[in-house]
């Protein structure tokens, strides 16, 4: 019972939060500087990591496929299963996972250790809500460059395929006849609803990584345990939210 | 009392300093009861203190009076206006100096100083940075305005939350703790600030503190609390000689090597 409190508590408390912070988004162009130094944060230190993971993912893909499909002759439809899986499935959960590992943490982290140290509450007397300097910009931000990093890893996981389907013995597809065939199953639609999830992943994952942060309370041991759980619950969120949003573009 | 008006330290110009009344105040933390029926007021332009040993209750008094904390039971008014309601902050200025500081650790000094008339757009940077670097001069910081604050020792740590509050040309000025962990030279030289703020600028003042020198040197009124109850209130004159045991213990412990208290609590 007590564990059901809590979840409403969380899930009441995150809506909130939302809806504060949505409403000072009048005042976001005097925010452009926190914008911009989160959209670095978010974007371009989470790009490397992501481009790697997704280069690996490709080609474990276009192994995997390869070594099944050549068994009844379709290893020619590598492409079009690789770029499918990239774009619809792998690009956009994989770069959500790695946000919440790389960015979600280090939110959870510096909030909650604000709060801790009372930074929080200096912020409240001053009377400058958190809301609108703390979790806007990151909102703001994660919109903006989630989509950029999905479309980062879709395109590198399908180098990543292209590359193992050419050099690998028991596959030996060229690039051209790879991507031709990606090109061939492959529609806007897919890439769209791809990127759609993406942003869904990433803002999620931002806001509830604030709100963990933001209610954390007791002393410096809390702030590891607020890191914890806000990764716990990103990576849970990413595969349920994951579901529904597929059901829904379909 | 006479009151005078809170004179702007940057633009010198008058506003009415505020007053600070505490009714029937009580608080619980589930079944802790934190502060029990706690009454008094703080007249407008004076330095209060508010005493009292460790837990009795009084940094979550002042979180009243700032509005992070709303009463179980009772009122707290600033300037006859709710405390806990946000609109409070909005009419009445009011700045508190923490017990750690609480500076922006990602921010530089002159950052930290410039963050409330920046959000609060009260003026143009230029006149930001002039305000900035007078209320780093007033407290002897000019040459930490690029610093971080990790690379501040404690002391320069709470001349600058002072100074953050002061660019805030507070009505009504809140100290936690503001000489704790100092060594006697700086906890003066953060009394001298305290009264001389106090002084030029007719800032209310409210001090929680243990320090019995900052009470007995600077303070217009000092409250006890003990165990969530006021026991006490009077000037620093009264109490000098107090009545009530409790308070003569507190504020006039003897070490006593022969009957240690220590064993006394552990009976």
């Amino acid at each position: 019972m007590n564990q059901l409190t809590a979840i409403l508590e969380g899930i009441g408390s995150t809506l909130q939060l939302l809806f504060r912070a949505v409403s000072y988004t009048p005042s976001l162009w005097r925010q452009r500087a926190r914008f911009i130094e989160q959209c670095y944060l978010i974007g371009y230190t989470t790009l490397p990591i992501v481009a790697i993971l997704s280069f690996f993912i490709g080609s474990v893909l276009a192994l995997q496929a390869g070594y099944s499909m050549s068994n009844f002759g379709a290893k020619q439809f590598i492409g079009s299963l690789v770029g499918l899986s990239m774009a619809r499935e792998l690009g956009p959960v994989m770069a959500a996972i790695l946000l919440a590992g790389r960015v979600g943490s280090a939110i959870a982290a510096e909030l909650a250790s604000m709060k801790v140290y009372q930074e929080i509450d200096a912020l409240e007397t001053m009377n400058i809500p958190p809301a609108k300097i703390l979790v806007l910009p990151r909102l703001a931000a994660v919109l903006v460059m989630m989509p950029v990093l999905a479309i980062i890893a879709d395109l590198v996981g399908w180098f990543g395929g292209a590359i193992i389907s050419k050099y690998t013995q028991s596959i030996a597809i060229e690039p051209e006849a790879y991507f031709s065939v990606l090109r061939r199953f492959m529609v806007f639609k897919d890439v769209l609803n791809g990127l759609i999830k993406a942003e869904v992943f990433g803002f999620a994952i931002v806001l509830v990584c604030c709100n963990i942060g933001l209610n954390t309370r007791g002393g410096p041991r809390e702030i590891g345990a607020a890191v914890t759980r806000a990764v716990v619950v990103s990576l849970i969120l990413i595969l349920v939210l994951d579901y529904f949003v597929t059901k829904a573009l379909m | 009392m006479t009151c005078s008006p809170t004179r702007n330290p940057f633009t010198h110009t008058e506003t009415a300093a505020v007053g600070v009344a505490i009714e029937g105040l009580s608080k619980n933390f589930g079944c802790f009861e934190v502060l029990k029926n706690v009454t008094f007021s703080v007249e407008p332009g004076e330095i209060f203190v508010l005493m009292g040993p460790s837990g009795s209750g009084k940094s979550v008094l002042l979180k009243h009076i700032v509005g992070l904390e709303k009463p179980t039971a009772g009122r707290v008014t600033v300037d006859g206006r709710d405390a806990s309601s946000e609109t409070t902050r909005e009419q009445v200025r009011l700045a508190l100096v923490f017990q750690s500081g609480a500076l922006f650790n990602s921010l530089s000094v002159y950052d930290n100083l410039a963050l409330y008339p920046r959000e609060h757009q009260v003026a143009d940077e230029a006149a930001i940075r002039e305000k900035v670097m007078r209320a780093l001069q007033i407290l002897s910081l000019e040459g930490t305005a690029h610093k971080s604050p990790s690379e501040l020792s404690g002391g320069m740590k709470k001349r600058v939350a002072i100074a953050r509050g002061l660019v805030m040309e507070p009505q009504l000025m809140l100290y936690d703790e503001p000489t704790s962990e100092l060594d006697p030279v700086m906890s003066a030289t953060i009394t001298e600030i305290i009264a001389t703020l106090k002084d030029e600028y007719h800032v209310t003042s409210i001090v929680v503190s243990h320090d019995r020198e900052l009470a007995l040197g600077i303070a217009d009124r000092v409250g006890i609390l003990m165990g969530g109850e006021l026991v006490s209130l009077g000037t620093p004159a009264e109490l000098r000689a107090p009545k009530d045991p409790r308070v003569a213990e507190f504020l006039y412990p003897k070490i006593d090597l022969k009957n240690p208290r220590f064993k006394k609590l552990e009976t």
